[in-house]
Parts: C-alpha cells; sequence; structure tokens
C-alpha cells in the first residue's frame, strides 16, 4: 500500500520486464495506479500478474466497463486486481472499439469473472472471447440494447 | 389478417430445459418466490433424488438500474440511491460512495465526522448481522432467535432515526462528512444499547451454539477452502470462515479505522457452522469497535469539511455571508464538478468488500458509477457449496452466503 502511496507500484516494474510493448499508459491518480494493456497483451499480463510470487494478484476485485461515446476507442474494461498477500491494488484497463468491441475472458485466471463479464456483456455489448457462458444476468433473454451504453435512454419508451 | 395457427405461435421462453426422458433426474425451479431465498432468486436444481446436481442461480428480479440513474443525478444526490442497494446496511454503501468521491475530490473530513461514521457503520454491521442469524434460524427452524434478534436490531434501528430522521433510507452521510449535527443524547442511547447486547449475544449462542440440531444442519455444510474463496472473489464472513484473515478495515485501513483495537476473526472450518461462528464473533468485535468511537466521539466540532464551492456552507454563514450564499445556492442547483478522473474505493461492508468505481468526466454529474457489492460475487460461489449436498442444505448455502436480493441486483 505504502508503495502505491509513491507512485511506483512494483506490478508496474514487472509488466516491463516482462513484455515492454504491454504496458500502453501508466496513470497515477490519487494513489491508484492504472495500466492501460493493449488487447492483444492482456492474458498474458493476467497471467503474469496472478502468478508472479512477489505479486500474487489472485484477488479480481471487481471488473466493468466505461463508454466514452462518442470517443474512440469508445469502450474501457477496468480490470481491479487486489494481492490478498502484499496488500496491493492495480488496475488494468483494456480500451476496445466500437466496431470490435471483442476481450477474451479472463475466467481461467480468475473463475469470479465469470459473472462480472456476464453483466459486461449484457450492460455494454462487449464481448468475451472463450467465456463458459455468455447470456445476460440481470435483464431478461430477450432485451434489446445494452442499457449502460451512453446511447441508451435513461426514460421514456422505445 | 392470417388465421391464429397455434404451430405458429412460439413456444413460451423458459431457461429451464427438461431433461432428457431416460435420465432420472428431475429439474426443480426454486424460486423466485420462496421463504427462504431472502428476497426474489430463483435456483434451477438438477436434482438426483434429493441430491443437487447442479444448481443455476438466476437474478436480475430486482434490478432498477442504479448505476445507470448515478449518471443522472448530481454527485450529493445519488447518495440516496446508494441507500437502496443494500437495504440492510444502508450507511455502509452511503460511507462507500462517500468516501470515493471525496478520494476523487481529494478532501480531508474532520476526525468528529470519520468516529461518528465508524460508529453508526459499525452499528449497521450489528443490525445487518442481527437479520442475518435470525433469518437463517428461521430458514433452519429456530423460530426464536428470529424474534429476539429482530427485538435488538429494533433498538439500533430507533438509534439511526434518532441520529438521521430515518429508519432506514439514512442518507445521512454525505460528501465531506455527515448530513447534520447529531442530536444532543444520543450517545447514552448507543451506551444503552451496546451495553445489554452482549448479553443479548450470550443468549443467542445459548440457544444455537451447542444446539445439536443446528449443528447438525450446518456443520460441515457447503463447504469452501480458501483457494476456491479466493478465485471465486469470495469476500467478507464467507472469505474469513475458510481461513483467510482478510479484512479491508485491516489491509487498508479507511475513515481512521487504523486507531481502533479490533480482531479480525477467522475460522477454519469453512462450512456454515463456521461462517456463524465468524459473523457472531464479528457482532462483538463491533461493540468493541463501537464502544472505543463513542469514547473518541468530541462532545463539540465541525461535523463536516470546509471546502467552498463543494461542501455546504453552515446555516450560519449560508445566513450572515453572501459567499456563503451564493455557494449555497450553486451548490444545490448545479453540484459541483471534481477533476476528471477515476477512483476505486473499497470498504468492509457486513457482506464483505463493497467497492465503489467512480468516473468523473470534470462535470457535476458522475460520468459512470459501479459498485461492486459483495453480495452479487458471493452468490455466485451458491453452485460450489450447493452440489453434491440435499435440497434442505440448498436453505442452509442460501442463508449463509448472507445476501441481499437489492444489493445483487443493484
Amino acid at each position: 500500500m505504502e508503495a502505491q502511496q509513491n507512485g511506483t507500484n512494483p506490478a508496474v516494474q514487472k509488466l516491463k520486464e516482462w513484455n515492454a510493448s504491454a504496458v500502453a499508459q501508466v496513470i497515477e491518480f490519487r494513489g491508484e495506479t492504472t495500466v492501460v494493456v493493449p488487447r492483444q497483451h492482456l492474458l498474458g499480463a493476467a497471467e503474469l500478474l496472478a502468478d508472479e510470487p512477489s505479486l500474487r494478484f489472485s484477488f479480481l476485485s471487481d471488473l466493468s466497463a466505461v463508454d466514452r461515446f462518442p470517443l474512440e476507442p469508445r469502450f474501457e474494461v477496468n480490470y481491479h486486481l487486489l494481492s490478498i498477500e502484499k496488500r496491493l491494488r492495480l488496475r488494468l484497463k483494456v480500451k476496445l472499439s466500437t466496431a470490435d468491441p471483442v476481450v477474451h475472458s479472463v475466467t481461467q485466471i480468475w473463475p469470479t469473472a465469470n459473472w462480472h463479464e456476464r453483466e459486461v456483456f449484457d450492460m455494454f455489448g462487449i464481448l468475451f472471447e472463450a467465456h463458459p457462458d455468455l447470456r445476460r444476468i440481470l435483464m431478461p433473454d430477450d432485451w434489446e440494447g445494452h442499457p449502460l451504453r451512453k446511447d441508451y435512454p435513461t426514460e421514456g419508451y422505445r | 389478417m392470417d388465421k391464429l395457427d397455434s404451430a405458429k405461435i412460439p413456444p413460451a421462453s423458459t431457461a429451464v430445459e427438461p431433461a432428457a426422458p431416460l435420465e432420472r433426474t428431475m429439474v426443480l425451479n426454486m424460486g423466485p418466490q420462496h421463504p427462504s431465498t431472502h428476497g426474489v432468486l430463483r435456483v434451477i436444481l438438477e436434482l438426483d433424488g434429493e441430491t443437487v446436481l447442479k444448481a443455476d442461480p438466476i437474478i436480475g428480479y430486482l434490478h432498477t438500474g442504479i448505476e445507470k440513474s448515478c449518471e443522472s443525478k448530481t454527485y450529493s444526490q445519488a447518495i440516496t440511491l446508494t441507500d437502496r442497494i443494500d437495504y440492510l446496511a444502508p450507511l455502509s454503501n452511503n460511507l462507500g460512495y462517500c468516501l470515493a468521491v471525496e478520494k476523487l475530490l481529494g478532501i480531508d473530513i474532520p476526525k468528529r465526522a470519520q468516529y461518528i461514521r465508524v460508529l453508526l457503520t459499525e452499528l449497521t454491521r450489528i443490525a445487518s448481522h442481527l437479520v442475518w442469524l435470525g433469518t437463517h434460524a428461521i430458514d433452519l427452524g429456530a423460530m426464536s432467535v428470529f424474534l429476539y434478534g429482530f427485538r435488538e436490531r429494533e433498538e439500533i434501528m430507533k438509534i439511526f432515526e434518532y441520529v438521521s430522521g430515518q429508519r432506514m433510507m439514512t442518507s445521512y452521510f454525505r460528501i465531506g462528512g455527515l448530513a447534520l449535527e447529531p442530536p444532543p443524547g444520543w450517545l447514552d442511547r448507543v451506551k444503552r444499547v451496546v451495553d445489554s447486547l452482549p448479553g443479548h449475544i450470550d443468549e443467542y449462542e445459548d440457544l444455537l451454539t451447542n444446539n445439536r440440531i443446528w449443528i447438525a444442519r450446518t456443520k460441515g455444510i457447503g463447504l469452501l477452502s480458501a483457494d476456491d474463496a479466493i478465485a471465486m472473489g469470495v469476500s467478507g464472513p464467507l472469505l474469513r470462515a475458510s481461513g483467510v484473515a482478510y479484512d479491508v478495515r485491516k489491509a487498508f485501513p479507511y475513515s481512521s479505522y487504523d486507531e481502533f483495537d479490533f480482531n479480525i476473526q477467522t475460522q477454519t472450518g469453512g462450512d456454515c457452522y463456521a461462517r456463524y461462528l465468524v459473523r457472531i464473533a464479528e457482532i462483538r468485535e463491533s461493540i468493541k469497535i463501537v464502544k472505543q468511537a463513542m469514547a473518541k466521539v468530541p462532545a463539540e466540532g465541525p461535523f463536516r469539511a470546509e471546502v467552498q464551492g463543494i461542501i455546504p456552507p453552515s446555516r450560519e454563514e449560508m445566513k450572515t455571508s453572501i459567499e456563503g450564499l451564493i455557494y449555497h445556492f450553486k451548490i444545490f442547483t448545479e453540484g459541483f464538478a471534481p477533476p476528471p478522473g477515476e477512483v476505486y474505493q473499497v470498504i468492509e461492508s457486513p457482506r464483505g468488500e463493497l467497492g465503489v468505481y467512480v468516473a468523473s468526466d470534470g462535470s457535476p454529474k458522475p460520468y459512470r458509477v459501479k459498485f461492486r457489492t459483495p453480495s452479487f460475487i458471493n452468490l455466485q460461489s451458491l453452485p460450489k457449496l450447493a452440489v453434491g449436498r440435499l435440497i434442505a442444505d440448498v436453505v442452509a448455502c442460501i442463508g449463509t452466503t448472507d445476501i441481499v436480493l437489492g444489493e445483487v441486483d443493484r
């Protein structure tokens, strides 16, 4: 935790050592570290962070998305990782375009991602490759549209 | 118009797939209206006799789009929505959201407000655990604990009503501190309740801890190993009953929790009985924290921070200075605009790790609010707890996860 406040999250260094192109951007804000990871490196980076003995990000606290409509790339998927042993937190961020909102599922690394990814699919229409059971979770099965997208109206009838 | 042809009408959509005729399993639909699902949870069970082969929780019946609604409210207005996420622990949700926005703004809260926040959230934890204890016991056939538990909870509810004006939807924590100065004599009421509570907890333990039926219904039921719990993202008493000593209050202290002396309660059983013991012990720890907080809370002092343009000025200032009046007007009409950025604030709610993600785009309304609700994640582990057990144990497994469906569906 202290390391995070000093702006030197050890995970950033490890990721850079592993593959410099896997770290597109590092953002420090209010003591939180965000690492923007290109989509193709997400799975590798996640595996490294979960297995690396000096980090052990074995707990996926949260997985959610943000719609930056009408900007491109439109979607941001945030992975909030927690290392219970090292008391570290880290946010991984993957940016996805409107035309191709697909990212690989992390359920094989953190099984808890199953419902999180179903919720993100339900609310944003982002697809997760190799997800074991990708169907709607909160909205009815026959619902049209994805409610948390910014171009989805808050009120009224469609 | 075409003649109505019954063959063309598609069959009604249903998620229950009938079992193949030759297999001797049965599909049973439990819920959404079922007394032991604590709300509207539907579980599709595949049974071999009375043994559960597969359990599939279906959720979303209480989905009200709280996260979407937050995006069209100002930061302060959204507090009222957080009450309604987890209606058994509204103050915990208030706290998580307020801390997240305060982190986004980068403001410090007066110590007095921090201690009062700790005191009230610990009372919330006690009240929530009492509801859990009562309903879990009634599910398993012990009626009297329910009646006793609600008797004590009512006393805590009265404190909330006295302090905030509301029993349940308190909205008492505001960005920057508290909504109002606590009324005179409120600490005496708190003292009366926490002094009587330990004796009542002993009564519950007399009824349950060594009760043969209680042990038969909970011991060895709903096993969850530490590795599975971490992999499934399970948190709170469930995780601690599996032997993982992780408590946000200790690991990432917020609101001055580092100044309080308390222990993380763990058990190694990983079953329903271990979770019962953990929650009972947590009530006792919370009483300890409340007593310390009562000693720490200064009788006088500011109950919210003073930041011009963000925190409403005091009544006195609003009535006597022109700046105060202008800021008051602007805060309540336009709101305030935090700098662009994103934060993720985690607190320990009665049910586990409650995370609040707030993204700002520099406007007076949050761009995105996401609640990482512990019930949602903990419920995901239900199939792990229930598969291989009998139908009657499913009730124990649902009860022991302590879900609040409002929090699952948001």
